[in-house]
């Protein structure tokens, strides 16, 4: 039986540890991967195509956040934050000294880590409600400082055009190479995060997220998992604000602000809290939702009200509609989508019995 | 040269401003308080009450006493509801379901107001004069006097009813241990929403009192943003934090933007109270008047 975990005979410590124990999980991973690398590009529309690129940015975003939230515990509103420093270092070192994507997306993520880091360290006083706040002002203080201080934002507009990366003498422009450029982050991303939390560091997220003074005692320095988590998680927001700026081609800081940090909350609330497939359910949900409240909106809205109301009413709407399913998932499915995916799996593991 | 002047407006404005932050911070610490929960949709009431007493002021033509009874009742009934449906389910959840929670709420309050009401801004004009009133060498606008009464008045108020009501008393152990409190026979829940509702009542007075100084629309709910500045500071679960709280960061933020505004080009007021906030929590986590809490495994 390829599907059971029945009559699979784990004979080494490495096969017990490993990712995808089940055939059936490495062919599914496979067939997947395949789709996404192989089928997907090629047979969607570039409309489409550069919906799916935004849903890649916001899964490494959201997996970012998720191993600060869900995995240890933190509560973080500074995500967007992190993002932009992130973004406006990449375009910095992007227009001023022309490094190529490969050096300047790192350092982007190793600057949002620091910016990150420094802003986590209230964490080791404080936590809870109080911490949140503390991200917040630090939200608040870096977007203020980002506007303010025309070195960093370059100008006026505080934006900086970053021109298109390239690798080697082949530019990435259109939106296909756009999104080869964007699958291969997210996969690290993806892969990065479901080693790291089965690895020590990611044992010792965990137990402070459970019990943190538990976790003390039993010998976590609490003190430098606490940052560590800081660290990585904003180096993930801090490439996510990259992948945005060269996506886009420049460095805006609307895009980065407390809307933000909230729609990406929103993402990890709604997919799951503390697991790697809710992030990417997270930010498939919250990404197409807009897009969607606006397609059933310029479908049906015209029946009620007239072209000019339906235009007003759609951003109304939409905050009305993600509010609510922040609500309703909080309420009824605190697990978020991961859980409903899981119900949906473990029948039919069981099937044809209910458990 | 220094200015004493110009130094004396700033702080008598910044203590009338800082004592209507206040008043909002307060609806936040009575749900904290009583509740242990977070509400970071307080700027939202605000806004949304601030919509209800301007559209019943000019849409409908209401009399004043009126359009702020109908926001006072309503406002109760919506904290009674929102108790109800949406944070009892999340008793005993991990605080940042709570938080989420709310903010979800505030999304959608965001949404509602200007989908109801109407994006432009609408006056709220309090029967009071415009000019300020001028006393030595201050200058002291009447609606900001009149936010800085109420708010000492609800002060007052609310310190009474939590030291000696006994609906006040039931409060305070439910707040202190909500265990204890229903074994010794107290209702938790009403006091829950009893909690909520007296929000609303502080939401209700303060959308009319911000709502006449910087007219009602979605902007209205950034007063929020200064509540976490205000009750950090003075301790989330302390009344008389609410008001120290308030008054620092009115001061201070008044004469941070006097003095630093012409070197930066403004914006100093949202930056200069969340500054000193987290240089505030370096040193006393839990604010001048907070509970300290203290852990065991």
């Amino acid at each position: 039986m390829i599907h059971r975990e029945c009559g699979v005979l784990k004979t080494t410590y490495e096969a017990d540890m490993a990712l995808y124990p089940l055939p059936i999980a490495r062919w599914a991973v496979g067939v997947v991967a395949a789709l996404f690398f192989v089928v997907l590009p090629f047979s969607v529309h570039e409309y489409y195509l550069s919906i799916v690129n935004l849903v890649s940015i916001a899964v490494v975003g959201a997996l970012g956040l998720n191993i600060l939230v869900g995995y240890t515990g933190q509560i973080s509103i500074g995500h967007g934050a992190f993002m932009s420093v992130g973004a406006y270092t990449a375009a910095n070192f992007a227009t001023r000294l022309d490094l190529p994507f490969w050096l300047s997306l790192p350092l982007g993520g190793l600057m949002a880590a620091l910016v990150g880091t420094v802003v986590g360290i209230p964490s080791l006083r404080i936590k809870g409600l109080y911490l949140a706040i503390a991200t917040l002002a630090g939200q608040l203080i870096i977007e203020w400082t980002i506007n303010h201080v025309t070195w960093i934002s370059g100008g006026v507009q505080a934006s900086i055009e970053v021109p298109r990366p390239r690798l080697g003498g082949f530019e990435i422009a259109s939106q296909r190479e756009m999104y080869f450029f964007l699958l291969v982050f997210v996969v690290i991303a993806i892969t990065g995060t479901l080693n790291l939390m089965r690895s020590r560091v990611g044992r010792a997220f965990v137990a402070i997220r459970d019990h943190d003074i538990a976790a003390e005692l039993i010998g976590i320095n609490i003190f430098r998992y606490k940052l560590t988590a800081f660290a990585i998680s904003s180096f993930y927001a801090g490439v996510t604000g990259v992948l945005y700026t060269y996506y886009l081609g420049i460095a805006n800081y609307e895009q980065f602000q407390i809307v933000t940090s909230i729609d990406y909350l929103a993402m990890i609330i709604i997919g799951g809290l503390g697991s790697v497939l809710g992030s990417i359910f997270g930010a498939i949900f919250v990404t197409l939702l807009p897009i969607l409240i606006r397609y059933a909106m310029e479908a049906f809205g015209s029946l009620v009200l007239s072209p000019q109301a339906v235009l007003n009413t759609i951003p109304n709407l939409r905050l009305i509609l993600f509010g609510a399913l922040i609500v309703f998932f909080l309420v009824v499915e605190p697990e978020g989508l991961n859980r409903l995916w899981r119900n949906i799996r473990n029948y039919f593991r069981v099937w044809p019995f209910a458990y | 040269m220094f200015d004493w002047q110009f130094f004396g407006l700033l702080i008598s404005n910044g203590v009338l401003i800082g004592l209507m932050y206040s008043l909002i911070a307060l609806g936040f610490v009575l749900v904290y308080k009583a509740t242990d929960a977070i509400n970071f949709a307080q700027g939202e009431f605000v806004m949304i009450a601030g919509f209800m007493v301007a559209v019943a002021l000019g849409a409908y033509g209401a009399p004043l006493w009126l359009a702020v009874a109908l926001a006072l009742a309503l406002m109760i009934a919506f904290g009674f509801g929102l108790e109800r449906a949406m944070l009892r389910p999340l008793i005993g959840r991990p605080i940042v379901a709570v938080i989420m929670a709310t903010i979800g709420l505030a999304a959608i309050l965001r949404g509602f107001g200007p989908l109801m009401w109407g994006a432009e801004t609408k006056p709220l004009a309090l029967p009071i004069p415009d000019e300020p009133i001028v006393w030595g060498p201050l200058f002291i606008p009447p609606i900001q006097l009149l936010g800085a009464a109420v708010s000492l008045l609800f002060l007052a108020i609310f310190g009474w009813f939590f030291l000696r009501s006994r609906q006040g008393i039931a409060m305070r152990a439910v707040a202190d241990s909500q265990q204890v409190a229903m074994a010794m026979g107290v209702n938790v829940e009403r006091y829950f929403a009893l909690a909520w509702a007296m929000t609303g009542i502080v939401s209700a007075l303060g959308g009319v009192v911000w709502g006449n100084l910087l007219g009602v629309d979605v902007h209205l709910a950034l007063v929020g943003f200064k509540v976490f500045p205000v009750v950090i500071l003075g301790g989330l679960d302390s009344i008389p934090g609410a008001i120290i709280g308030g008054l620092i960061i009115g001061i201070v933020e008044n004469v941070a933007a006097g003095y630093v505004d012409p070197w930066v080009g403004g914006g100093t007021k949202d930056f200069a109270p969340y500054v000193l906030m987290i240089l505030a929590l370096m040193i006393r986590p839990y604010g001048i008047f907070g509970k300290q809490i203290i852990e065991r495994v």
